[in-house]
């Protein structure tokens, strides 16, 4: 079974490391908050000026001077800070965020990355993805992999407009959790029942499979 | 130094058709309401702004969208505005889209006084056609040039009758940047006090970058996506 996306933000979350500082972008890289392990503390960046930012308000309790950057009324946590746009860019650019979780519609195997633009059809814009990607240390794209019709997303290069060059390092889509590495996206982790086969076949850049790919386990 | 007005029909009294305008907030937190109100009333055409966002059809800047009065929109994130991609699509409005870190850096450049600076975000992209790349430490980097902008009007949750400013939560965002950066700078507060009553240990925004205050009306704080989670 292909993971739900629920299950890729879960399988994101154990990534995460004691003290680190992360920026989670909007979809599914959001729901990787719910599923923080028990004993690891994270503090999270919305990068529209916070650190320490919370689970969403009870209702009656939303503030519209309190939001994140996917524009959701939100509430902060004991030690939260709050700053202006040019320091929490400043913050991404100096490398003091440890983690970036952001969705894409391409990757490619040399660890470029595309989410911003579709030429004649969508034209929303970049936000703060070029910036978060040009800058972040560790970038992990959280993504299906494959697009409606069936067609790889993870690419020998993209075809789409570049969101940024060189710059992820794992990808956990609903198939596979995969590194970029110099030889290419190298298999780490296999959904439940999915086998490397379908896994080659719906990966078109190069993919290193070496040894027993072992299957995601999901606490239930 | 009185720099208060009466409202935002005697700050915005002097702009005119074609200005550049920089506009605080992000999406709609944080945004000169009264100041939007009041461009919209008066009509003034061509403008150029620079704003984060472009508000909802609606609210905020899509109000002067839907009055045909923005010629050019500067932003990082332009969704959730169905008159602003019809004008983008019939060529009617001219867009640039820049990075968000990169829209940020350009006000404070301004309002710091520096012509330009070097920024990673877009380099290897299309954001980084025609522009100046340089190698610092083997990485690249492009340069942005810092914004010159005729008016820059911003929303603060706390101000004195000399200019000073103190913003709210995530409503500070983009605002105490562009007060630095306008060469008239015009302040919406939702609290307006007398100079001294503010503790000068808390002021985000010196007064000497704000030349017009005012205390808003009638605020709304549109919320674009309400989020809540239920009581166990």
């Amino acid at each position: 079974m292909a993971l739900t996306k629920e299950q890729i933000a879960q399988r994101i979350a154990k990534e995460l490391k004691d003290g680190f500082y992360v920026n989670l972008g909007i979809g599914i890289p959001t729901l990787v908050a719910n599923y923080i392990p028990k004993g690891i503390n994270v503090v999270l960046q919305s990068e529209n000026g916070l650190l320490g930012m919370g689970p969403f308000p009870f209702e009656g309790e939303e503030d519209p001077d309190l939001i994140n950057a996917g524009k959701q009324t939100i509430t902060t946590v004991p030690g939260s800070a709050f700053f202006d746009s040019a320091m929490s860019f400043g913050m991404i650019r100096a490398g003091k965020v440890d983690l970036t979780v952001l969705g894409a519609m391409e990757v490619s195997e040399q660890g470029d990355i595309a989410n911003w633009k579709i030429p004649g059809k969508m034209v929303k814009g970049m936000g703060g993805a070029m910036d978060l990607v040009a800058s972040a240390k560790n970038i992990i794209v959280a993504m299906m992999h494959t697009n409606p019709k069936g067609e790889s997303k993870l690419l020998p290069g993209c075809m789409l407009p570049l969101t940024g060059v060189n710059c992820v390092k794992k990808v956990v889509s609903d198939l596979a959790v995969l590194d970029i590495t110099p030889q290419g996206f190298k298999l780490l982790e296999r959904a439940p029942g999915i086998s490397v086969e379908e896994i080659r076949s719906k990966t078109a850049g190069r993919l290193l499979v070496e040894g027993e790919i072992p299957e995601m386990k999901f606490e239930v | 130094m009185n720099k208060v007005v009466a409202g935002a029909d005697e700050a915005i009294r002097d702009i005119n058709d074609g200005a550049v305008l920089m506009l605080g907030g992000f999406g709609l937190c944080g945004i000169p309401e009264n100041c939007i109100a009041s461009l919209v009333k008066k009509g003034v055409k061509n403008l150029t702004c620079i704003s984060n966002n472009a508000g909802v059809d609606d609210f905020g800047i899509g109000l002067m969208l839907q009055n045909k009065q923005v010629k050019k929109m500067i932003s990082s994130y332009v969704g959730e505005n169905a008159e602003f991609e019809r004008q983008l699509l019939s060529g009617e409005l001219e867009v640039e889209l820049i990075p968000q870190g990169t829209l940020a850096t350009r006000c404070m450049a301004a309002g710091y006084g520096m012509p330009a600076i070097y920024t990673p975000a877009g380099a290897g992209t299309e954001v980084a056609i025609g522009k100046e790349t340089r190698n610092f430490n083997g990485k690249d980097y492009l340069l942005e040039y810092a914004f010159d902008a005729d008016f820059a009007i911003v929303k603060a949750w706390k101000g004195d009758t000399d200019g000073n400013l103190v913003f709210k939560e995530t409503a500070r965002n983009f605002n105490p940047l562009m007060a630095m950066a306008g060469k008239i700078t015009i302040a919406e507060v939702e609290e307006l006090v007398p100079a001294g009553e503010l503790d000068p240990n808390l002021i985000h925004t010196p007064g000497i970058y704000v030349h017009r205050i005012f205390q808003g009306v009638n605020y709304e704080k549109r919320i674009e996506q309400r989020t809540i989670r239920k009581k166990l």
